[in-house]
């Protein structure tokens, strides 16, 4: 592990008092974070750019779980475009069925298209109640890593060999949804979702709110996984990655330490892609299978992977760059982002988050890691 | 607390056919400060981990009256044995006040699992007195010295209210003075548990060890007193025959002691 | 029973290029714990070969036998440089290896995009490999019987070199222990390059393979890189018959499931049977044994 993924402060209570500049400021920087959030975006963007940042934050969502497991628990979760979808079809399972019902149909549109007969498949029907689908959408995502993670960390399956199976999760059920044309949308999806429980997503003002619930949830999102970062918690997780098995000496069992983040960042993903559904209207194998499960990874990797805001940042900047640029020159943002994977992995491996942190032991030399370091 | 007696019976390990430990008999009495010693490749680390459930094995180990053998792990880890190893095994990234707290807290419930680290565990202000590392408890782990890397995994094992230490090597490649330090620590350790010492160093070994066992080919060939052992024929002729050798001789051989089929990765 | 029989041969003739892709992944992966998932455009790289040969030479049959030992060439020497340029500065770590890799093969992607166009082309399959033969009612396509011999003459070859040769020697002493093989005057960084040289050809020769029973595109590597990697993380890193049996039971597994189901059930079932054989043998089929703490 590089040195360069040390978090900066963890030293709250044993070091000396830290100022009062310095106990502000994670509070402080969440403060500036809600504002931009929740005041200036909404003011100064369209409403078609507001949408456009409402999908970004979605991703944000998503890797504000990589950072955790990831970045803190060294788990490569190559597959979280397994529980973004769970998370996702949940959701806009119920929204197709609540935009049929509110027509006066009783199957979805889809269905209707592809013949499945009259009725209802029996595992959508639980989905009418929105209670219920909402639950699913964080629920759904968290069993089945829970599920998988349990057979896989219990025989310590880790490193490289969890990362394929993760990643194999998020092919199959890529595969197994086109399949099934009939009941699922196959390779279209569930698209064209007009309302959002009794709300027209047709309507700018229905949108805004959708961003603010988004922009609400990635707040909310931060700060509990800050808790989580600076809790023993966290500290414990970190000690899982960097030696499992000294940590199992402790008489702790590393495969819980490590299933509670891979379930917590599983039921991230999940609430990402149910929020993902009203604010792009869409979801599909495209957007779940291998390609934007490496995705996910990859903005929490440019943008620092251990570091909660630099993964978010990241993870917001990859998809903004992404959207601008694949439309104008396909072809170049293909290589660029190509280029991206191999620089900053590869020659960053703290993201640039690392770079602020290099920056800021340039122009304060501390003691702290002074010495023989 | 004097810590807690040790019993092994019959305990064998077998690697593809090749018997690393075959069939040890040992009694570690409560509170004693034992060392084991051997030539490389006799069995002294594979005994270890068969103890510690790192590795499986047959015959019968009891602390305290329960049965080791066939537990995992962590819950041998739990009731009250703890080991190091070889090569000293710290967080680097944490500071050595997280390692300690770390170590301290297997029994900690899911709430306080979830808080932010309030204050100083006692034991773990005692265990940092203990090892001597008060003044460095806000240096990530990482940066600290050989020697205090290894003082801090007996702290670490010490706020783990562990009974019985097996440290594996704890001097190798220490200086003098270290050595001296790490040996008084041992002593003060050894006063409220029983400790279980692997070592190459037979100066280190002359000047603390309360008794000894000697192993050869995963056989006990000696037990005793240091004088004891030392006066022991077969032991002069296997082993002790060769500590006759300048010290430096032996120590340029590779610290970590290999079973022939197995490789250190 | 004919359908048993004719089923297990598609099993058989499935495993068979899995295990055509897995082969050099062993030796990547399995030898020395890189995961390159440019391991997928190596094999397009073979692909394209085929396919420029046959533009240049009209005979089928020709320009396959000379592709065979070109697209090794090309793939290997790519993979090469791959290794020389990147992977060897991340020997110490083999996740990000993994991401940096992906990026290498979205470049690589794009990159045949640019040259050939993004729509899939096709080659000819030389007559002799076109047809079918019959043994006992079952029928035998000509050419998953010339892939399977393909497969079973590469895992041959590599047997034989790392049995034999000073190379395959100094391969194995670098996986068993690095630093002794360097101490020992083993040029570890040559050996590293030969051995990521030999994988990756092996990539470029499953490449010209699948030319025969699929089209070629720029993102057919994608395709089966998963699949391949589930192979050696199933027949474990140690041995190369642990992937050569587990590329044929995947093989009939899924064929056999796709049978009696649909594929993408099948591929959902094969993922559960493996995360349960993990639970059994979680080192895969066969492994090294080592006493080291990690």
């Amino acid at each position: 592990m590089t040195t360069t993924l040390t978090p900066t402060k963890t030293t709250p209570t044993a070091g000396p008092t830290p100022s009062l500049l310095e106990r502000l400021r994670v509070p402080g920087a969440f403060l500036l974070g809600a504002v931009l959030l929740m005041g200036v975006a909404p003011l100064a963007l369209s409403d078609f750019r507001l949408d456009l940042l409402a999908k970004y934050l979605c991703y944000a969502i998503v890797a504000v779980g990589v950072s955790l497991a990831w970045g803190r628990g060294g788990l490569l979760v190559l597959g979280q475009g397994v529980f973004f979808g769970l998370g996702g079809y949940a959701m806009a399972m119920h929204l197709k069925l609540a935009d049929a019902a509110a027509t006066g149909q009783t199957l979805p549109d889809f269905m209707q298209l592809y013949g499945t007969g009259d009725t209802l498949p029996w595992w959508w029907q639980p989905f009418a109640n929105p209670a219920f689908a909402l639950a699913m959408t964080v629920l759904l995502p968290m069993a089945v890593a829970a599920l998988l993670g349990f057979f896989v960390f219990r025989r310590r399956v880790k490193g490289a060999y969890f990362a394929i199976l993760s990643q194999a999760l998020a092919a199959a059920l890529a595969i197994w949804l086109v399949g099934q044309q009939a009941t699922t949308g196959g390779t279209n999806g569930l698209t064209d979702i007009q309302g959002f429980f009794g709300y027209d997503l047709g309507d700018p003002v229905n949108q805004r709110t959708v961003y603010f619930i988004i922009a609400a949830a990635l707040l909310l999102l931060m700060a509990a996984a800050r808790q989580l970062f600076v809790s023993r918690y966290g500290e414990l997780l970190v000690a899982v990655r960097d030696s499992e098995e000294r940590v199992r000496f402790f008489g702790y069992d590393p495969a819980n330490v490590k299933l509670v983040a891979y379930v917590v960042a599983a039921g991230m993903a999940g609430l990402a892609g149910a929020l993902f559904v009203p604010a792009v209207g869409i979801i599909s194998p495209a957007l779940i299978g291998i390609v934007p499960s490496i995705g996910f990874v990859i903005g929490a990797a440019v943008g620092g992977r251990a570091s909660l805001v630099g993964a978010v940042l990241g993870a917001i900047a990859v998809a903004w760059a992404q959207s601008t640029l694949s439309d104008a020159f396909p072809a170049a943002w293909t290589y660029l982002q190509g280029l991206l994977f191999v620089l900053a992995v590869g020659f960053l491996p703290g993201g640039l988050a690392s770079l602020v942190t290099v920056l800021r032991r340039r122009r304060t030399p501390t003691t702290q890691t002074g010495g023989t370091a | 607390m004097s810590g807690e007696g040790l019993t092994v019976r019959d305990l064998r390990v077998t690697f593809d056919g090749f018997k690393a430990v075959d069939g040890v008999d040992l009694d570690i009495r409560s509170g004693d400060l034992r060392f084991l010693i051997g030539p490389n490749g006799a069995g002294k680390t594979t005994l270890v981990d068969a103890v510690t459930g790192l590795v499986r094995s047959a015959g019968s180990v009891r602390f305290g009256g329960e049965e080791l053998i066939g537990k995992p792990v962590h819950r041998i880890a739990r009731m009250g044995i703890g080991r190091t190893f070889q090569t000293a095994t710290v967080f680097e990234e944490l500071t050595v006040l997280q390692n300690l707290d770390i170590a301290a807290g297997a029994g900690r419930g899911p709430l306080t699992m979830l808080r932010r680290r309030k204050g100083i565990p006692e034991q773990v202000t005692k265990a940092l007195e203990t090892t001597g590392l008060t003044d460095l408890r806000d240096r990530p782990a990482g940066v600290l010295a050989h020697g205090q890397k290894q003082w801090l995994e007996i702290g670490m094992l010490l706020v783990q209210n562990v009974r019985l230490l097996l440290l594996d090597e704890p001097v190798a490649g220490m200086s003098h003075d270290e050595r001296e330090a790490t040996g008084e620590l041992l002593r003060r350790v050894s006063e409220d548990h029983t400790v279980v010492v692997i070592e190459h160093d037979m100066d280190f070994m002359r000047s603390f060890a309360r008794s000894v066992t000697v192993l050869h080919a995963g056989k006990v060939l000696s037990e005793g007193s240091v004088a004891e052992v030392q006066a022991d024929a077969r032991v002069q002729e296997v082993y002790l025959g060769r500590a006759s050798e300048p010290e430096s001789a032996r120590e340029s051989e590779p610290a970590a002691a290999s079973v022939p089929v197995a490789e250190e990765a | 029973m004919t359908v048993i029989l004719n089923q297990s041969f598609t099993g058989i003739s499935i495993g068979a290029v899995l295990l055509l892709i897995a082969l050099g992944l062993t030796l990547t992966f399995g030898q020395m714990g890189v995961i390159n998932m440019a391991h997928g455009e190596f094999i397009m790289a073979g692909a394209y070969t085929t396919y420029v040969l046959q533009k240049d030479i009209s005979g089928a049959g020709v320009s396959l036998l000379i592709a065979l030992p070109l697209a090794f060439l090309v793939a290997g020497s790519l993979g090469a440089l791959l290794e020389w340029l990147l992977i060897r500065r991340l020997y110490t770590r083999p996740l990000d290896t993994l991401l940096v890799t992906w990026g290498v093969s979205l470049m690589l992607q794009q990159l045949a995009r640019d040259i050939f166009g993004a729509p899939n082309v096709q080659t000819h399959a030389p007559d002799l490999l076109t047809g079918n033969i019959s043994v006992g009612g079952i029928t035998l396509a000509n050419n998953r019987l010339f892939i399977l011999g393909l497969a079973l003459l590469c895992v041959l070859g590599v047997t034989l070199i790392l049995r034999l040769t000073p190379l395959g020697r100094r391969i194995r002493a670098v996986v068993q222990n690095r630093d002794l093989a360097e101490v020992s005057g083993i040029a570890t960084g040559r050996v590293d390059r030969m051995t990521f040289f030999i994988g990756s050809g092996l990539a470029g020769v499953a490449g010209v393979a699948l030319t025969l029973v699929g089209p070629i595109g720029p993102t057919m590597g994608t395709n089966y890189i998963v699949d391949a990697f589930l192979v050696v993380v199933v027949g474990g890193i140690a041995q190369l018959k642990g992937s050569v049996i587990t590329a044929f039971a995947l093989g009939v597994l899924q064929s056999v499931l796709e049978y009696s189901t649909t594929v993408s059930v099948a591929k959902v079932i094969v993922l559960v049977a493996i995360v349960a054989f993990l639970q059994w043998r979680p080192q895969g089929l066969y492994t090294l044994r080592t006493r080291s703490l990690a």
